[in-house]
This record gives structure tokens, sequence and C-alpha cells, in this order.
């Protein structure tokens, strides 16, 4: 066990290397960067280029490309991940000020969309009627497909707009967080239902499931009893994917909220080329999946006896 | 309304000043949202802007959702006139300029104080000016204003005199914005990154009370404020409580927000929403920004654009009047000018008429034929250029495209981001760069067009237009001034170094309530006169 934990733990500490120097790299090959943006401003009024070659040398920009890689990852090896371009604060301090505002965003989606998706799954295997299941089976390719910009607007249109519920903006109070955690919610639950509803109805085709119907056991006990926690583990599997889109989704929620958090930093910390912002965002999110992705590993045994995490063997259900 | 000119010594026409603002008031269009009854102090106007650049530092920002809230907390040494772009007294009572504008000579009001109690002294304008320059290209505006500076001298407590070492008539008016706003002297030794976050001691109607980048920024108004500027509709503190500003980045949020009435104000709805705003509750107040409007810059480097009949032709197809019929507000007025028609000095320019025949007799003289394809070739080329943009709405320059074709010429757009795009400009491989620059003062034709610049836009070797140029940067007289600005703006048409598009303007959109909220001069938001009515 100490062993597996060791192994995931350096493959984690190699993939978050693996995704600050790629996006260093590709940070660094976008033409354009914070020096220049930062002077030329949106009209590009004219400063004198010699300023703007010194507030180059002041970002370090204007050393060769491995030295500038070489400092900035010795730096953050120790967590300084250098000071945000457009502000001057340091770039962990910017994206954790944010932090809670996306936490909070995420951890009120996260079980939102656990409940919407696991309920239309049920719901379209276990209804009575064949066209109320096929209804039901259309909807999470709709969730999944459906612009999470275009529904962001259609809720403020109905829930802030007209019937003026919810606040159109802004991170104060739950009322303002409503509308952008559905928002985020219905296309992660969508996605969650997709994959669950398929193997929902291949497990209940399976043998053992003949033999719980044939030994008298009602629907619901064979769907809830039997089924679902074995249905459950390849949802379980995509865990880490489902947190990576809640973390995309904030982008665009959190845009057409107005709400603060990393999904709003990070855009504007790309377009102005920040690259010390973009780079402690980006290790963030790769932290977050190698600890989701271990977590959820560790969780196999719990779900599945046959399953052991220090053989790391999966054994097909 | 009222008006109440406060005791200035040594004034300036104090009557014709406080008849001004009268006349600024009662023109509603153009400048103000509608006045009307009396005003009402107190309350909370929630205003929203589409972007945060992470900063609020008056003396580093360059956006104008930046300025929009920068600009209450500072006062200026001087004022621009919104309707005569004349410069008059704000901090300084009085100010001398010298026959080749080189030496300003400001004289202070004894009285003024910054927010932290400190007076408003010539040692303190020293610090200021001297901190801009510190801080480099970090202060975008600031830097290209004290461009040139040699000295500045204090005499006493109330006698400043700013040296350049070149000519730089542009500097008066620099001092009326908000760039040369004047910053307690506490905050010339705060860090960039305590600054950008609004922790700085200003001079103006406002306070910053707290700033959350990407959410919200809230100004308070100062109280024992009593120094406005004589042109302002009324003295002592502002009407205003506090000015919330939102950061709304979806432009379908504003519209609704302002339909739901979650917000009083902004200046960030899309012209095509405008008409969900006409009446019903709503106003709308639109002024061009002053400056260079937007423009084509032919990279005259270039083989092709190296010769004078082809720009020119290419000025000739564009029809700026369907631009801004088609796509822009019902209150737009198409560019007349290399200078938009809020610019001082600005007079409209007959050469920019939309003559295509003309066009295409030009493009024949110089040997482009039309082809099968209906562009032009010479010698087995196509007469096509590329241009890469980022500035919306996007659909002007597609509109110019189409315009060029009809008369053979090829134009390919590449829409990018900021930062492709000025990438693509240092490289000054491109046919041409677009963009317009904001100024209420004529000397922006210098920074943007002169050969001599640090600029360069047309990528050519000085000539005529560059010597003046230099000229009108000389003067303090206004007539000879007048005189040069014409004759530079002139040669910069003919000469094809100026393809004027579109002006750029901004609309206020406002709930009924919301009264008095103008434009100063450069087309920034002025809140001190604003108020909220019941």
């Amino acid at each position: 066990m100490t062993r597996y934990l060791a192994t995931r733990l350096l493959q984690g500490l190699f993939v978050l290397w693996a995704a600050y120097t790629l996006s260093f790299l590709i940070l660094y090959l976008l033409p354009g960067d914070a020096a220049a943006i930062q002077a030329g401003g949106a009209e590009n009024g004219g400063v004198d280029p010699e300023l703007v070659e010194r507030l180059r040398a002041e970002y370090g920009l204007d050393r060769p490309l491995w030295e500038q890689y070489l400092t900035a990852l010795g730096r953050a090896v120790a967590l300084d991940f250098g000071s945000s371009t457009q502000s001057g604060t340091a770039a962990t301090a910017t994206v954790a000020a944010v932090l809670p505002q996306t936490f909070a965003l995420a951890a009120t989606a996260l079980p939102l969309a656990v409940v919407f998706g696991v309920a239309l799954a049920v719901a379209s295997t276990f209804a009575r009627w064949r066209w109320l299941r096929q209804a039901l089976s259309a909807l999470p390719p709709l969730g999944v497909s459906v612009p999470g910009f275009w529904l962001g607007l259609l809720l403020l249109q109905v829930f802030s707009f007209r019937l003026q519920l919810f606040p159109s903006m802004g991170n104060e109070g739950w009322p303002s967080l409503v509308l952008p955690a559905v928002a985020l919610a219905i296309p992660t639950g969508a996605f969650i239902a997709q994959i669950l509803a398929r193997s929902l109805r291949q497990t209940l085709e399976q043998p053992y499931i003949e033999l719980v119907r044939a030994k008298g056991a009602s629907s619901a006990r064979v769907h809830f009893g039997h089924a679902l926690q074995n249905a459950a583990i390849p949802t379980l599997t995509l865990t880490g994917v489902l947190v990576g889109q809640l973390l995309a989704g904030t982008v665009v929620t959190e845009t057409v909220f107005s709400r603060i958090g990393v999904g709003r930093l990070v855009v504007s910390a790309v377009n102005s080329r920040d690259i010390p912002v973009v780079q402690t965002i980006v290790v963030f999110a790769a932290l977050v999946f190698v600890l989701t992705s271990l977590a959820v590993d560790l969780l196999y045994p719990l779900v599945d006896r046959r399953i052991s995490a220090a053989g790391a063997s999966l054994v097909s259900a | 309304m009222t008006s109440h000119p406060r005791r200035l010594a040594g004034s300036i026409a104090l009557s014709s000043a406080a008849l001004l603002a009268l006349a600024a008031c009662a023109s509603g269009p153009g400048s103000t949202v509608p006045a009307g009854a009396t005003p009402v102090d107190g309350g909370t106007l929630t205003f929203a802007i589409s972007v945060d650049s992470r900063c609020i530092d008056p003396q580093q920002v360059g956006n104008n959702d930046a300025i929009a809230i920068a600009r209450q907390t500072v006062a200026s040494l001087t004022t621009q006139d919104p309707e005569t772009g004349e410069i008059t007294p704000w901090l300084a009572e009085s100010f001398e300029v010298n026959a080749d504008a080189t030496s300003f000579a400001f004289t202070l009001a004894d009285g003024p104080t910054y927010a932290d109690g400190t007076p408003i002294d010539a040692q303190s304008v020293k610090t200021n000016f001297e901190a801009i320059q510190a801080l480099g290209a970090k202060a975008t505006l600031g830097s290209t204003y004290l461009s040139g500076l040699s000295s500045i001298e204090v005499a006493d407590p109330q006698h400043v005199t700013v040296n350049f070492d070149t000519p730089s008539a542009q500097f008066l008016q620099a001092t009326s914005t908000f760039t040369l706003g004047l910053l307690a002297p506490a905050t010339a030794g705060a860090s960039q990154e305590a600054r950008c976050a609004g922790d700085f001691i200003g001079s103006g109607p406002f306070s910053v009370e707290s700033y959350t980048p990407d959410q919200e920024a809230v100004l308070a108004k100062r109280p024992g404020y009593d120094w406005a500027p004589a042109s302002a509709g009324h003295q002592g503190e502002a009407r205003l409580d506090t000015i919330t500003f939102v950061v709304i980045p979806e432009a379908g949020n504003r519209t609704g927000s302002l339909q739901s009435g979650q917000i009083d104000a902004t200046a960030g709805i899309a012209p095509t929403d405008l008409v969900l705003f006409e009446g019903d509750g709503y106003s709308t107040t639109n002024r061009a920004n002053p400056g260079v409007v937007y423009n084509l810059y032919p990279n005259e480097s270039t083989p092709k654009l190296a010769d004078e009949n082809v720009r020119v032709a290419i000025s000739k197809a564009v029809d700026r009047a369907e631009i801004t019929e088609t796509l822009l507000g019902a209150d737009d007025v198409e560019a007349q000018g290399v200078l938009s028609t809020t610019t001082p000095f600005f007079a409209k320019r007959a050469a920019l008429e939309f003559d295509p025949e003309a066009a295409e007799a030009l493009l024949e003289e110089s040997g482009w034929e039309l082809g099968d394809d209906g562009i032009r070739e010479k010698d087995g080329e196509r007469l096509a250029f590329s241009v890469t943009y980022w500035q919306s709405p996007k659909e002007v320059l597609e509109l110019v495209q189409q315009q060029l074709r009809a008369v053979g010429i090829d134009l390919q757009l590449k829409f990018s981001t900021i930062a492709d795009v000025q990438a693509a400009q240092t490289t000054g491989t491109e046919d041409f760069l677009y963009g317009n620059l904001t100024r209420a003062d004529p000397d922006v034709l210098r920074t943007v067009f002169s050969a001599r610049g640090t600029q360069g836009n047309n990528h050519r070797a000085a000539s005529e237009v560059d010597d003046v140029l230099d000229a009108q940067a000389a003067t303090a007289d206004q007539a000879e001034r007048q005189k040069l600005v014409d004759e530079a703006e002139t040669l910069l048409i003919e000469q094809g170094h100026s393809i004027p598009v579109y002006q750029l303007s901004t609309t206020i959109v406002a709930s009924d309530s919301v009264r008095e909220l103008a434009f100063e001069a450069s087309s920034r938001l002025d809140f001190y006169d604003a108020w909220i009515a019941e």
C-alpha cells in the first residue's frame, strides 16, 4: 500500500512538472508579451520603446528562454510563482484571493450535478413506460451539448431579468450562487447521467440481475439494492474528468454571471500574458486533478470489494 | 439648475465659465444625462463597466473602464472645457506657458488638500510628476505626457514650473487629465501593487472605499471637498454618497441588468441593443471620443503602399457614411477628419469624400488593371493587403473589405487578440495597422503619425508633414497652432498617411433617475455633478 502511494505521488509530481513546463512553453510561444501589452494598453498610445524594454527587463522577459524557465521553475518549487504583471501582487495571493469563490461555486454545483445526473439516469431506466424512458434518455446528450454561455444567459433572462428572483451579478450571499451553480451543474449532471444510464442498462442485462428478479425482488430493489452500486464504478472513474469539467466550466459561468473566481482570472491573465498568474492556476488545476484521481483510486475498494488498491488490479464486473 | 462659482483669486473670466457650465447642462444631448428638477444629495449610483484591468491607480491605468473609476478620485492642475476645448484653472488658479511651449508655470490655489489632510502644494506636484516618471512604461499615458521633461522648479509652496527640453504644447492639456491628477506624497512611496489595489490617497471629489478586482470598486464622496473647477455644475462636495462600479463582462448581462433595474447606468451597451433603451424610462447620451479616429495606417515600407496613389485610392474607396449608418448607433457621426469631431482644433476635411471613381482612376494611373477575379493586378501581382486587428465591432473592417473589393482591392482580415496584434505590429511586416487614440489635444497626431516619434505607424521617412507636426507642438499661440494642425491634417489625408474609418464614441445609457452624469472633455465620465432623482 505504501509503495503504491509512493508511486502515485511520484506520478503526480511528474504531472505537475509536465503541466508547468507545457504551459510555460505555450505561453512563451504565443505572440506578444506582458511588457508590450502593459505599455501599449488598449489604444497603443505610443510609449517610448526604451521604457518598454526597461519593463521587459524588470519582468525578466529579455533573458533567454531556458534561463527564464529554470529560474521560474526553481522558484515554483518553493511555491513562489512570481508577481502578477497586471497588479504587482504575488501570483499565489492573486489566485488564493478568488479561490474560495470558485470553490463555493464548484462545491454547490457538484452535488447538484450528481443529484440531477443520478436521478435522470435512474429515471430513464426505471420509468415504467417505454416512451418516457426514451424521452428521458434523450436529455443527457442534449444537456451535454448545450453551450454553457447560452444556458447561463437563458437562466439570467428568466430568473434574474424577468422574475427578478436572483441577482445577475456578484458574489454576495447564497442567492448569487444559485443560477451560476445550476448553469454549471446542468452540463456536468448530464455527463454523469450519460455514463451512469449506459452502465445501468448494461448492468440490468447481467445474469445476476435476472437471478435477483427471479427471486421476486421488486423493480426498485433491483435498481437501488443491486444494480446501482455496480453501475456506479465507471462513473466514479470519470470523477477526475468531471472535476476538470467543472473547473473549465467556471470560465464561462463566472464570466456570464459576473462572479469573481479562478475562471475569470485565467481569462484576463491569458489575455494580458500574465504568465505568473496563468502558471499558478495551471499548476493548481493539475494538483486538483492529481489529488482527485488519487482519491478515486483509493475509493474503489470501498465501493467494490473485488478491487484492491494494493494490487491495483481491476476485476471486471 | 444652479451654479455657485467659488472664490478664485485672479480667476479667468468667472462669469463666462459659469455661463459655459450652464450651457453645458442645458445642451443635454452631447454632454450630460438630462438635468432638471432640484438636485438631491445622497444615494448610491451603480454603474456597470465591462472589463477590470486589476488596477485603478490613476497614474497607471489606460483603459476606459479603469479611467471611469480613477478620474473621480483625483483633481488636476487644470480642467478642459468639453465644448470649447479650452484649458481653464482647477487646482492651479492660474498658469502661464512660454512662447515656444517649453516652460509651464502654475500658481496653486491655497486651501485644497489631499484626502489625508496634507496641503496640495508645489512640492507635492513635483513629487507626483517624478513618481510618474519612475513608473516608466507602467504609467502608459503619463510617461508619454511627460516625455522630454527636463526639470521641475519649486519656487515656494504656491509656485511650480515644469520645463521641457523640447517644445511640448500638449503638456498643458495633459495637466487636465486624470493621468496627471494629483496623489498625496505618501502615495508616491507606496508600491505599485498597493496603488493598483486602490490604496492611494487622492485629491478629487471621491475616495476609494473598497476595490475587489473583477467584481466591484466602491467610491465614497470625500467630505470637505471644496475645489471643483468653476466650470462644474455645482460647488462643494459631490452629490452622490457612493458610486459602485460593478464589473459585468458579458454584454447581454449588462443590457438585462439595466433593464431589470439592477444597475443604474452603463457605458457598455452594444450599438445593436441601444434601441431597447429609446425613451421608456431611460436616457442615452453619446459623445465621440476626442483624438485620432479609427484609422488604417498604411505601412509605407511595403512596395505597394509606398505608392501615394494606392494609399489615397484606398481612402477614397472607403464609404464612411455607410459604415456609421449600418454598424454604429443612431447618435454616431461619420469620421470627418483624422481628428474626431470632439477634438479641440477639429475641422471638417473635404478631401475625405467617398469617391470610388477617383479611387479607380488613381489605381489605373499607377498601372493597377482589373484582373479576371475582379481584383486589380500589375505585373502578375494582385492588389491584395492584410490587416491584423482585435478591435470590435469587427464588422467595421468587414464592411471596409467589401467597399475596397468594389474598386478591385483585396483586403484580407485577421481578427485576433491584443497580444497577437501587438506582436504583429512589432515585426513591421503588416500592410496596415488599425487603431485609434483618445486624447483631447491635437498633438495626438504627432504621437500617432510622426516619423520621428516612437510610434512610427507608417514606417516612412520623415518629410514635410513631420516638420508641421513638430511646429504645432512648439507654439502656445492658439491661432498659429490651429493653422499648423489644419496643415498637418490636410497633408496626412492628401498623402494617404492616414486612412480614417470611423470615430469611436461612448454612449451612456442610464435610467431616468440618473441626472447630470456627464462627459468631461476627453469623453471620460464625470460623476461629480451626478445625482439620483427620487
